[in-house]
């Protein structure tokens, strides 16, 4: 997949509470969570953010709880793609499971400022920042999370098999 | 090959004769759990499957975050997991009344146990390696595959070696033993890895402390937070889990990534500060903190012992003037032991709000949501910004001898 888009920046630390705060937890509505998503950290975000936007975080991205509505709210937000120096476990699996590529660069985030404009493939994992000329390569994912990713997500990989393996 | 603790449990239930850090590998689940936020969302993704549920008896839904409902959103999220349960007549369903915080009941009531795998829409669901579980938390996708499947997939983690040695001294609990921790290695310390503990100190933790311990691991990243079985397994199983079951020990010369040595009796009670888990220092440490409220419960540490811990300190006190202090037990078991001991009397008598189990104000949900600027002392496990009410509200995250002597003296005290 060939993405190009405008980034958001964040900083370390971006737990799953300020990503889409507990009080919207009541619903599970993708439009719903978008509609909150950052604004404890980011009242702008939900607001101006545009189909196509990338999200870019640094370390432990994703840290806090196991809602899967923290990366449903971001993909719900347009944004097609979140790139991290590191990501929390539990919503690095949530993101493969439901279609959402993370990519993981470590300490070449640094790089990648606020409304610099990125070109990505996520296939190779190259990312490019047309901003600054800057080029970075994610780690790649391992075989069987690149088969989840290529059904569209869990749940269309095991519909698919008729089981998980 | 050598193995540590959790590659134990995850070969065995691999179907492998041994698995190393790193290897992706599928394995059928002893439980699958979710609870009335996690539960319903879960429920939708596993219907698109199309397929049953693949045993009604190894699955665990329980009502405790917004329950008793706190809106009509939240009343129906807990129907439509009310109507699933009874639909496929799932084993491990109970209605208000009936439960508690899902960390706290399931090993109350013997659903967990030693050598198990298992996987919540929680992530606090390792704290059941406080058992001898390997335990984890996943979202509402893998949680769907694991209603459907009875499988997950896992990465075969690295794993951190806790060596615990000396004495616990009376002022310590489980809390400040895992902040001490999660302050040394920080909230990123054991991302993507378990974490083990063990050596000669073990033995001083109770199982209140241990399920402590192991509640917060995800607070370091952790993927699990795996204790040994021992004298103080065996006895909090005895008369709960009625299961056949084979607990896992580490071998001698089993790989570990690195090792943290905690000497317990050299701990000091401790505090996180906001808005991370691992802002943690000393109390003797801090500059006077006033405080607005105090919350004692939880799965961290909303068991009997801490309550215990709690009516002692408030045993003819009050809680400051300008406090609110919200005591709320993690089952009724525990409620009801707490009524017949006197605890509750304590607590209302010194000024204490006492409610009915519930995940409640930790998650910022009902029951004592903060408002802008105001500051709480909590026995809860996260002190994120807004976690429990305003984004300029501030969480301190304590174990409940400390939570206990703040509510008393208005300011965050080790003693009173
Ligand atoms: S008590 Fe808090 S941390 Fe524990 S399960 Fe409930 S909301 Fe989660």
């Amino acid at each position: 997949m060939k993405l190009e888009g405008k980034v958001w920046r964040y900083g370390d630390n971006i737990d799953t509470d300020v990503i889409i705060p507990a009080r919207y937890l009541n619903t599970f509505d993708p439009v719903e969570l978008a509609k909150h998503c950052m604004v404890d950290i980011d009242e702008t975000f939900a607001v101006n953010v545009k189909a196509g936007d990338i999200m870019v975080g640094g370390k432990n991205f994703g840290c806090g709880s196991s809602r899967e509505h923290a990366p449903v709210a971001i993909k719900a937000s347009g944004v097609p793609v979140v790139i991290a120096s590191s990501f929390a476990r539990i919503f690095y699996r949530n993101g493969i499971n439901i279609g959402l590529p993370l990519l993981e660069i470590g300490d070449d985030v640094e790089k990648i400022h606020a409304n610099d404009i990125l070109k990505i493939d996520t296939s190779t994992g190259t990312i490019e920042d047309v901003t600054n000329g800057e080029i970075f390569r994610a780690h790649p994912l391992p075989e069987f999370v690149q088969e989840i990713s290529k059904a569209g997500g869990l749940i269309n990989y095991v519909k698919s098999k008729g089981d998980l393996g | 090959m050598a193995m540590n603790m959790s590659e134990k449990i995850l070969a065995r239930h691999a179907g492998l004769e041994s698995v190393e850090a790193g290897q992706l590998i599928i394995c059928p689940l002893d439980l699958v759990m979710a609870n009335d936020v996690t539960g319903p969302p879960s429920i939708k993704e596993f219907e698109k499957i199309g397929k049953k549920v693949f045993d009604s008896e190894k699955i665990a839904l329980i009502p405790d975050h917004f329950q008793p409902a706190k809106d009509i959103k939240s009343a129906d999220l807990a129907k439509s997991m009310r109507d699933f349960s009874r639909k496929n007549k799932i084993k491990h369903y109970y209605e208000a009344g009936r439960v508690g915080i899902e960390h706290v009941i399931l090993p109350e009531f013997g659903i967990v146990g030693p050598g198990m795998l298992i996987i919540g829409a929680d992530s606090h669901t390792c704290t059941y390696g406080a058992l001898n579980a390997f335990s984890t938390g996943v979202g509402t996708t893998d949680l769907a595959v694991g209603l459907a499947t009875g499988k997950a997939w896992f990465k075969v983690p690295e794993a951190i070696k806790v060596n615990l040695s000396g004495k616990k001294p009376e002022n310590i609990c489980g809390k400040d033993v895992i902040l001490t921790l999660i302050g040394k290695i920080g909230v990123d310390g054991a991302l993507y890895k378990s974490i083990e503990f063990v050596g000669e100190g073990v033995k001083e933790l109770s199982m209140t402390d241990r399920l402590t311990i192991s509640n917060m691991a995800i607070e370091a990243g952790g993927k699990a937070g795996v204790f040994p079985f021992d004298e103080v397994t065996k006895e909090y199983i005895e008369g709960r889990f009625s299961k056949d079951y084979e607990p896992a020990t580490a071998d001698d010369d089993a790989k570990y990534s690195s090792v943290v040595e905690i000497n317990l009796s050299e701990l000091k009670p401790v505090v996180a500060l906001p808005h991370l888990p691992e802002n943690v220092k000393t109390v003797e440490s801090l500059e006077e903190i006033k405080i607005d409220q105090v919350v004692i419960g939880s799965c961290t540490n909303g068991r009997l012992e801490d309550l215990e811990t709690a009516a002692k300190i408030f045993k003819n006190h009050k809680v400051n003037e300008k406090v609110r202090c919200i005591i709320i037990p993690g089952s009724q078991a525990i409620y009801k032991e707490a009524i017949h001991r006197g605890w509750i009397d304590i607590f209302i008598d010194a000024g204490c709000v006492v409610s009915t189990p519930t995940c409640g104000p930790c998650l910022g949900g009902y029951m004592g949501i903060l408002s802008a600027g105001e500051r709480c002392v909590s026995t809860t496990n996260r002190n994120f910004r807004g976690r429990m009410g305003h984004v300029d509200s501030e969480v301190y995250l304590a174990g409940p001898y400390v939570a206990a002597c703040s509510a008393i003296v208005g300011k965050i005290a080790d003693k009173i």
